[in-house]
């Protein structure tokens, strides 16, 4: 074997290509995290859709289903990143898998660009699956043109990116693997009953309301009902309005604390481990 | 020896000098003495030399385990002087953990990738790993390649730690209490697989609570209690083993067991033999044991301890 010609480290994309990978398979091996994160709020769509969804209007001309979409995406965004890193990142520092990949030659960093690559897949797929499902039974109208469009791209891109940071972040809260997802699920769903979700968010009481603007989801839901309401609609927001470039800076800033967040919090061992 | 990219032979394996580490008031934070701090390496010095099976031995919490992390650059030390491969561990980069293997002490693989995909996933990391098939056979997976992590029996598990840790060919591994939960058909393999690695040229530092284990791998012991070295020589001269008394051993015709010490244990069975005994029952030339040395060794230390704190 000749000693000059083998490198001494192996290409920063293999190694994220491999890690990619090995994410996919293993997420989409584990039939509770995939009936969980991308099914589940499929289920909740056509359970509410059927019980409100032809009756009620949210403006007149459009169904209260619109309404009931947009908050289920923003709710499934947050289950694909916040929920599911949360929950794998801590029970995999858990089981060790976090310390000995840091064992290895791989860039610390290699390991959450395998956790985007699935973030991306998987909110991609119950994006996709959601709409279909929501045009195919529930008349659901989609975005009206480019400008709806990119209103939902950005949305998408902001709210999963300071998901995806909480997310990280949030993994190191647990004591451990196995109280992870009872920590993390329930958070997730008080939010959502407070960010326009379940309800419509300018019926909640005063106090409630304030409470969800903290966090990103909220914002993230009010974003895609101008992607996917008509422009009337805007009435029964809080303030009458979008408020399209709040939305924007406190995606903006959720992203930041996320960011700053993990760098400050995040652990290779679990805490037995020291 | 191979060394990638015409990097300098670093001279020694390990090298380590006066080595401390202490943690701060952890777990016993509020005693009433102030903040406590646990001494768990106390001045060690360690020389491991290039091709070396070297085992650290000593009881637990005796500082084995933070050594070996300080070594792997998992943990930062207080103070002393450490070169693993030539490399302060602390600044060890991508390039030097590819010349490092490491076997952590029992993990749980809850993974859902198959056991061939588990070692694809980690070979891609490595420069020039080994093939797939190479480390199923060295591990003895062959048959168990398409189950899953999750799936594995714990002895199974281990034998897939050992392969991913010396699936990057590396140059010095690692191994924390290796071989725990392996049957002693898996052990025995485990033995002929070191010995092919060494023949290799490569460099081992092993901790093991099987005291025939390091009889059978090491070249030389180490043992550390109190987070410094206390002994430190080959298996069988470990703690004067080697100038030990033997016991020759028999039992007469009434039955009673009949013991004589003697440096000379030959002689011993040559008059036993001119001595129109008959055939002695049951009879034995005796050392002591790695472990009876061993287990000596600690009681020693520990005695010793308790006289100083009285």
């Amino acid at each position: 074997m000749s000693a000059t010609s083998s490198p001494t480290v192996v290409s920063y994309v293999a190694i994220c290509a491999a890690r990619i990978r090995a994410e996919l398979k293993s997420f989409f091996r584990q039939r509770e995290s995939v009936v969980f994160t991308m099914l589940f709020p499929l289920i909740l769509l056509v359970l509410f859709g059927s019980i409100f969804g032809s009756q009620d209007e949210i403006v007149p001309g459009t169904p209260f289903v619109n309404y009931f979409v947009a908050g289920m995406l923003g709710a499934s965004l947050m289950t694909s990143s916040f929920q599911n890193l949360a929950i794998t990142i801590a029970m995999e520092r858990d089981a060790g898998l976090l310390k000995r990949l840091r064992g290895t030659p791989m860039p610390k960093s290699a390991y959450f660009v395998g956790k985007i690559g699935v973030v991306m897949v998987v909110s991609l797929c119950s994006v996709t699956l959601m709409l279909a499902c929501g045009v195919l039974f529930f008349d659901l109208e989609l975005p009206v043109d480019a400008k709806h469009w990119a209103v939902f791209a950005m949305i998408y891109v902001l709210g999963v990116t300071a998901c995806t940071m909480c997310g990280i972040a949030f993994s190191s809260v647990p004591k451990n693997g196995q109280s992870a997802p009872a920590m993390v699920s329930p958070i997730a769903i008080v939010l959502q009953f407070i960010s326009g979700v379940f309800f419509v968010y300018s019926d909640v009481p005063r106090w409630l309301q304030n409470i969800g603007a903290i966090f990103p989801l909220k914002w993230m839901c009010q974003g895609l009902r101008y992607a996917f309401l008509p422009d009337e609609a805007k009435a029964r927001e809080v303030t009458g309005d979008w408020e399209l470039d709040r939305v924007a800076l406190v995606l903006g800033i959720w992203i930041v604390v996320g960011l700053v967040w993990c760098l400050r919090s995040f652990r290779w061992r679990n805490r037995a481990d020291g | 020896m191979y060394t990638p990219s015409g990097r300098i032979d670093p001279v020694t394996a390990v090298d380590v000098v006066g080595l401390t580490k202490t943690y701060r008031g952890k777990s016993a934070g509020k005693s009433m003495t102030g903040p406590s701090t646990t001494k768990a390496v106390d001045g060690l010095d360690l020389r491991i030399e290039l091709g070396e099976v070297f085992a650290l031995l000593g009881p637990n919490g005796a500082g084995k385990s933070t050594t070996i992390e300080i070594l792997e650059g998992y943990r930062n030390r207080d103070s002393g002087e450490v070169k693993v491969l030539g490399v302060d561990p602390q600044k060890g980069d991508a390039a030097w953990r590819s010349r490092i293997g490491i076997v952590l002490q029992s993990t749980k693989d809850l993974s859902e990738l198959t056991v061939v995909e588990s070692l694809a996933t980690f070979a891609a990391l490595y420069p020039r790993p080994r093939l797939i098939d190479e480390v199923l056979d060295l591990v003895g997976l062959s048959d168990h390649a398409d189950q899953r992590g999750s799936q594995l029996s714990g002895g199974l598990r281990r034998r897939l730690d050992v392969g991913l840790g010396i699936l990057g060919r590396p140059e010095l591994l690692f191994l924390d209490e290796p071989t725990t939960g392996f049957d002693p058909e898996a052990r025995r393999h485990f033995w002929s697989m070191i010995e092919g690695l060494r023949a290799e040229g490569t460099t081992i530092l092993l901790t093991t609570h099987y005291l025939d284990e390091a009889e059978a791998l090491a070249d030389r012991v180490g043992v550390i209690n109190h987070g410094a070295l206390i002994a430190l020589d080959t298996p069988s001269r470990l703690g004067g083993r080697g100038k030990a008394l033997a016991t020759v051993s028999y039992r007469d015709s009434a039955g009673r067991l009949v013991e004589i010490e003697s440096d000379t244990p030959t002689q011993v069975v040559r008059e036993l033999a001119s001595a129109n005994l008959g055939e002695l029952a049951e009879l034995k030339i005796t050392r002591p044991s790695l472990e009876d040395t061993y287990l000596e060794m600690i009681g020693r230390e520990d005695e010793r301890d308790d006289e100083c704190n009285e």
